[in-house]
């Protein structure tokens, strides 16, 4: 059972639901596909078994051979690649790693090259196994980096994705393939504007969904109004609580402190199982 | 404007920005989960159809099943002589291979962009389809647009709302500005953030600031951070208060400094702005 997180809008909660389910579960595999700003590790504090490089495959151009022909910049759809009469320059930044420069080079002067973009770090916490990614600094493409987090999914357990935040491919990238989706959203305008987008994405992929209400109490009821008129079940509401929020700024899961929470987390995904 | 992480309040702010200046192009960077015009309710006066990218196509009546495409696709998006829209990057390597020119390349419409009018300024804005790639390439043309606006209003600042994260949509909403304001809340995982996203200006060399937002929520780690930001030599521009009013100027639809001029929030919003613009050069 693979259980997605997502929410359209940033700093709704993703991260908070899914470690305090994590930790209301136990015997769970996490993985936090935000590679771009990971936080459950904050909140879950793991202890580190594995680090991980993530290389992409970049051209490299034998200069001794290219005779500038040009052909490998015209095929190049991301423009990475740019000829002039005699020099050849690479924008690894922009590039795909789709290999059709070196097919298409009739020299045979293009070479694929590893280059790292990013760390994986896998952890365990308890009987809780956290998988996470984190893109370079400066480095634009979080895609390679998503999809290699997912590659340690194991099967026979229990997987919470955290998704990162949008409503494009990083988060197409994150839930593709997953079992169902917690949307997670704020009842206020911010929320629901992007809640909406999100449940278009969903549908798009053919992902089951429920929604969480995440600061319950703030806002309008415009989001509970949305849901209903869309038949999408609301599972759990989370309200608006100073406590939580401390905690949550302490970096402190609240089912720590809270234990009652678990049960609720628990009958969270008890109602998913049960379709 | 940045945050690393999503939820800061970059909008807010942004959009009370825009009530403080007489002269201003505002942006919405953020192309896949926009909410600034939420706030600014802009008259769209014109509207970009952006075709983003392309999806290869296979022709079943050509395919000889050769499956010379399926093993020279990066993206594993080609299986049983079928694309999987989702997978496929549109780099046209297929197409190439194929000895038969079954496979064509569709283009798709990702987005559009718009122009629009505000009570405030012009706005240059932008919508993704849900789902789709290239959203970096949305925001160029969101801040190419701005551009043209700008120029052609002789206004001298453009103000860009970006979205959360650091990747391709962050450093096509940064390249080439003169100031990256970066909003902070005093979390763990905000400063976390926040470091990242100073790291990102860093790399492109643009000039930091910050500002903590709801800072009193945690007073610990607001020390914290102006004790981090000092330390690398950040200025702290302004420090604002979690307050309730931001949430119900945002159902009323409104920046909060025109929702709520006189409150506290509204106040430091003020300070901020000010302090800001002692940072841009207007070359007069």
């Amino acid at each position: 059972m693979i259980i997605a997180v997502a929410s359209g809008k940033g700093g709704t909660g993703k991260t908070t639901v899914a470690v305090n389910m994590a930790l209301s579960l136990g015997k769970v595999q996490l993985l936090d596909c935000d590679v771009e700003e990971p936080n459950a590790h904050i909140l879950l504090r793991p202890e580190i078994l594995d680090t991980l490089p993530v290389y992409t495959l970049i051209p490299r151009i034998l200069e001794e051979l290219c005779d500038y022909c040009g052909k490998c910049a015209e095929f190049c759809t991301f423009n990475a690649l740019f000829v002039a009469p005699k020099a050849i320059m690479t924008f690894s930044e922009l590039c795909h790693s789709c290999g059709g420069c070196s097919i298409v080079c009739p020299k045979g002067a293009i070479i694929k090259e590893k280059k790292q973009i990013a760390t994986i770090k896998k952890g365990i916490i308890g009987d809780i196994e956290l998988v996470y990614g984190e893109l370079n600094v400066g480095e634009p493409m979080p895609i390679p980096v998503i999809k290699e987090v997912k590659k340690h999914i194991k099967g026979d357990m229990t997987v919470l994705i955290d998704a990162p935040p949008g409503t494009a491919c990083p988060l197409v990238a994150s839930v593709y393939k997953s079992d169902y989706c917690l949307l997670v959203t704020e009842p206020t305008p911010f929320g629901l504007h992007d809640l909406k987008i999100t449940v278009q994405v969903l549908k798009d992929l053919k992902v089951p969904m429920g929604v969480v209400v995440n600061c319950a109490g703030i806002g309008d009821r415009k989001v509970y109004e949305y849901c209903e008129e869309q038949g999408i079940p609301i599972l759990l509401e989370i309200p608006f609580s100073k406590r939580i929020a401390e905690l949550y700024s302490q970096g402190i899961p609240f089912v720590a402190e809270m234990p009652e929470w678990k049960e609720r987390f628990q009958q969270l995904f008890n109602r998913i199982m049960q379709g | 404007m940045l945050s690393g992480k999503g939820g800061t309040g970059k909008t807010t702010l942004v959009a009370s920005f825009a009530t403080l200046t007489r002269k201003v192009v505002v942006t919405d960077c953020d192309v896949d989960a926009p909410n600034l015009h939420l706030l600014l309710r802009p008259k769209i006066m014109q509207t970009q159809k952006f075709k983003g990218s392309k999806i290869a196509v296979i022709n079943k009546t050509e395919c000889t099943m050769c499956g010379k495409c399926e093993e020279s696709c990066r993206f594993d998006a080609i299986r049983n002589f079928t694309v999987d829209p989702i997978l496929c990057e549109g780099c046209t390597v297929c197409a190439y291979v194929c000895p038969v020119q079954a496979i064509e390349l569709e283009e798709r419409i990702s987005g559009y962009a718009f122009i629009s009018e505000t009570k405030y300024g012009s706005m240059s804005h932008a919508l993704l389809n849900p789902g789709q790639e290239n959203s970096g390439k949305l925001v160029t043309l969101v801040r190419q647009n701005a551009k043209l606006i700008a120029e052609k209003e002789d206004c001298k600042l453009i103000l860009n709302d970006g979205s959360p994260g650091i990747g391709c949509p962050v450093i096509a909403s940064i390249g080439g500005v003169d100031l990256g304001l970066i909003v902070v809340e005093p979390t763990l995982s905000g400063i976390h953030d926040m470091e990242r996203a100073l790291g990102l200006l860093n790399h492109f060399q643009i000039q930091p600031l910050i500002c903590v937002n709801k800072h009193n929520i945690n007073v610990d780690n607001t020390r914290r951070i102006v004790e981090f930001c000092e330390s690398k030599g950040v200025e702290v521009a302004g420090k604002i208060p979690f307050d309730s009013l931001v949430t119900k100027a945002m159902v009323a639809g409104k920046p909060i400094v025109e929702y709520s001029p006189k409150s506290l929030v509204s106040k430091d919003i003020v300070e901020l702005w000010n302090r800001t613009l002692k940072h841009l050069d207007f070359g007069t």
